[in-house]
């Protein structure tokens, strides 16, 4: 084994001086992927212990986006830290929003007002579909295929669009504030997301088209990063992945936010834990994300979008955990007030971050190209990993 | 320029906090002046002051009350949530009860907060949830500098990571843990960032030279 690598404190825990008795006993190759590699989507380097194609361990090293966001919190007003937080999961910034406001209104005993909530449903069901667009067409284009991207890239923009009439931002939106909403509807607002509503179902179905029964896809993706219900649970891992093997379990309706509990929807589930089937859960998951949007949108009611927050928000004494379905997983806020104007610590619980444990259960014994798959269907954000 | 420094006394350089209460020029303070018809139309307004913290009572409270007495010195629930306060001897043997016994089965995240003026500087705490009983728990403990908390790895695998986090950002160590570094900083990085004496533009300026090739990553 060369000296070098065996030096990296990175490696200490692959076992690289008892090497696993290996096929005609070769030597064991160990090979970085990333940090600057399209397929980690972001800056995220993974260490792989190889013999010949096959994948013997992982060890990921990440931290390079590092902001240190939650001491940013303690230095800056619960106001202030707002923004930052969509700098996170920044192809889900809506929902990291939500998160947070209702972490604060909980600890400072406000409720949303309806109208309120019903904007902050539709732009975070919004949200989930740009995310799982987003996600579709770049694990797709990993896998090798390449015109899903090009058609989810395009019908992403509808959305985008819409929050850019909205806030005035199309990715980094802070459209909501502590207490509600800060913007009104724009006028035009119902009449864009029904149209979107009618617009999508039929890409959906086109997406579907290209991949759900293409051979080359299902031959890269079934029985690939299978994981079981109870690893996933003793993992932490969270979302479509929980879902697709077989755990019904969805924050929205296990311990609902928002006013969730008014709309209809199904949890799509999958059985057997593999990259196909979160495939298939999450085109699921957008078509019932569409139900919604379209309750949502038929029944808004009007009023105001703002509850009565004072001016310098200064929560009491406490602490409070809080948490949402982000599209990636569970997205929860631990905070902790002084009864000052700034939190005393904020602490994050990323989905990506705890999702990402489980690469290395989910890859070992398959091969490098499936390392690929499994990256891409964890759908993570190394600005969430990272914080 | 902040120097590094190693003693608890907090650096002057930073961003210092204002006194409570005093609003900070120039910030997004007001979010309802906006529409304050509106809101003042609206019929749940904010509360005065938030609610108090009411004992919790439960028959795994009155369980832990039985086999530990003393040792559970908390038990509330607070704007809905329940907690645990524990002392820091019986902690990891109550994480394992809760998983074998209380089915919370699944341990949603690990984190501290750092208390520097009091004598057990740390809070320690675990989110905890069971699938069975849709119900959350979170559990905390205290502990003094320098002092090492068992690893609760082999209870949730999940807190691998998470413990690492907690020892980059705190320097908190956890006993048996099978591979404790840190995780989200460089391995040779000096300090713990999430302790209330490190400044927030404070970093390692020796590392930065060394392995950035800069003066000051600021």
């Amino acid at each position: 084994m060369p000296d070098q690598m065996t030096k990296d404190p990175y490696l200490s825990n692959l076992e690289l001086g008892q090497p696993d008795k290996t096929f005609l006993d070769s030597n064991e190759l160990i090979i970085n992927m990333g940090p600057q590699h399209p397929a980690t989507h972001g800056v995220l380097r993974v260490i792989l212990k190889l013999d010949g194609e096959k994948v013997l361990g992982t060890e990921c090293v990440i931290g390079y986006l590092h902001r240190g966001v939650e001491k940013i919190a303690e230095n800056r007003t619960y106001t202030m830290f707002n923004p930052y937080v969509d700098r996170m999961d920044y192809v889900a910034a809506v929902s990291n929003g939500l998160g947070y406001c209702e972490a604060v209104e909980k600890l400072m005993n406000i409720e949303a007002p309806p109208r309120a909530n019903y904007i902050r449903v539709i732009l975070t069901e919004l949200n989930r579909i740009a995310s799982h667009q987003l996600w579709l067409g770049t694990h797709a284009l990993d896998i090798g295929a390449m015109t899903p991207l090009f058609y989810t890239f395009r019908d992403r923009e509808e959305i985008l669009k819409i929050f850019e009439k909205y806030c005035g931002a199309r990715l980094t939106t802070h459209a909501f504030r502590i207490g509600g909403c800060l913007y009104e509807a724009y006028e035009g607002f119902e009449e864009d997301v029904k149209r979107y509503i009618d617009f999508l179902p039929p890409k959906i179905d086109e997406y579907e088209e290209l991949l759900t029964t293409n051979r080359i896809w299902v031959e890269r993706t079934r029985n690939i990063g299978k994981i079981s219900a109870e690893d996933c649970k003793a993992l932490g891992v969270t979302g479509p992945v929980l879902r697709a093997s077989g755990v019904k379990w969805d924050i929205r309706k296990a311990l609902p936010y928002a006013n969730y509990t008014e709309f209809d929807f199904e949890i799509p589930t999958g059985t057997s834990g593999d990259t196909y089937d979160r495939y298939l859960v999450r085109m699921e998951e957008m078509r019932q994300s569409l139900r919604i949007i379209r309750q949502a949108v038929e029944r808004i009611p009007e009023g105001p979008i703002m509850a009565k927050v004072p001016k310098v928000i200064k929560p009491p004494v406490g602490e409070v955990y809080h948490s949402i379905e982000a599209p990636k997983g569970e997205l929860g806020y631990f905070i902790v007030s002084d009864g000052s104007t700034q939190p005393y610590r904020v602490r994050v619980r990323p989905p990506s971050f705890v999702n990402l444990q489980a690469l290395d259960v989910m890859v070992r014994g398959a091969l490098v190209a499936d390392v690929i798959a499994v990256i891409g269907t964890l759908d993570i954000v190394l600005g969430e990993v990272d914080r | 320029m902040p120097e590094e420094t190693k003693s608890p006394a907090p650096p002057p350089s930073g961003d210092p906090k204002p006194p409570a209460g005093q609003p900070i020029p120039g910030s997004v303070q007001s979010t309802s002046e906006k529409a304050p018809a509106k809101a003042a139309a609206h019929a749940a307004p904010a509360k005065p002051a938030g609610p108090a913290p009411i004992p919790w009572e439960s028959p795994l409270v009155a369980k832990l009350h039985r086999q530990y007495g003393s040792g559970v010195r908390e038990a509330n629930t607070y704007l809905g949530q329940n907690y645990l306060v524990l002392d820091s001897s019986i902690a990891h043997e109550v994480l394992r009860i809760l998983r074998d016994e209380e089915a919370f089965d699944y341990c949603v995240d690990l984190t501290a907060v750092h208390y520097p003026e009091r004598e057990k500087q740390f809070d320690l705490l675990w989110i905890l949830y069971s699938f069975a009983h849709n119900q959350r728990l979170r559990v905390k403990t205290m502990l003094a500098d320098g002092e090492s908390f068992p690893t609760s790895v082999e209870i949730w695998p999940t807190t691998n990571w998470l413990e690492r986090e907690v020892y980059d950002m705190f320097g908190i160590r956890f006993d048996r843990h099978p591979d404790l570094k840190r995780i989200l900083l460089p391995e040779d990085w000096k300090g713990y960032p999430l302790r209330k004496d490190y400044g927030i533009i404070q970093q390692d300026n020796e590392w930065v030279k060394i392995n950035l090739g800069i003066e000051s990553g600021q």
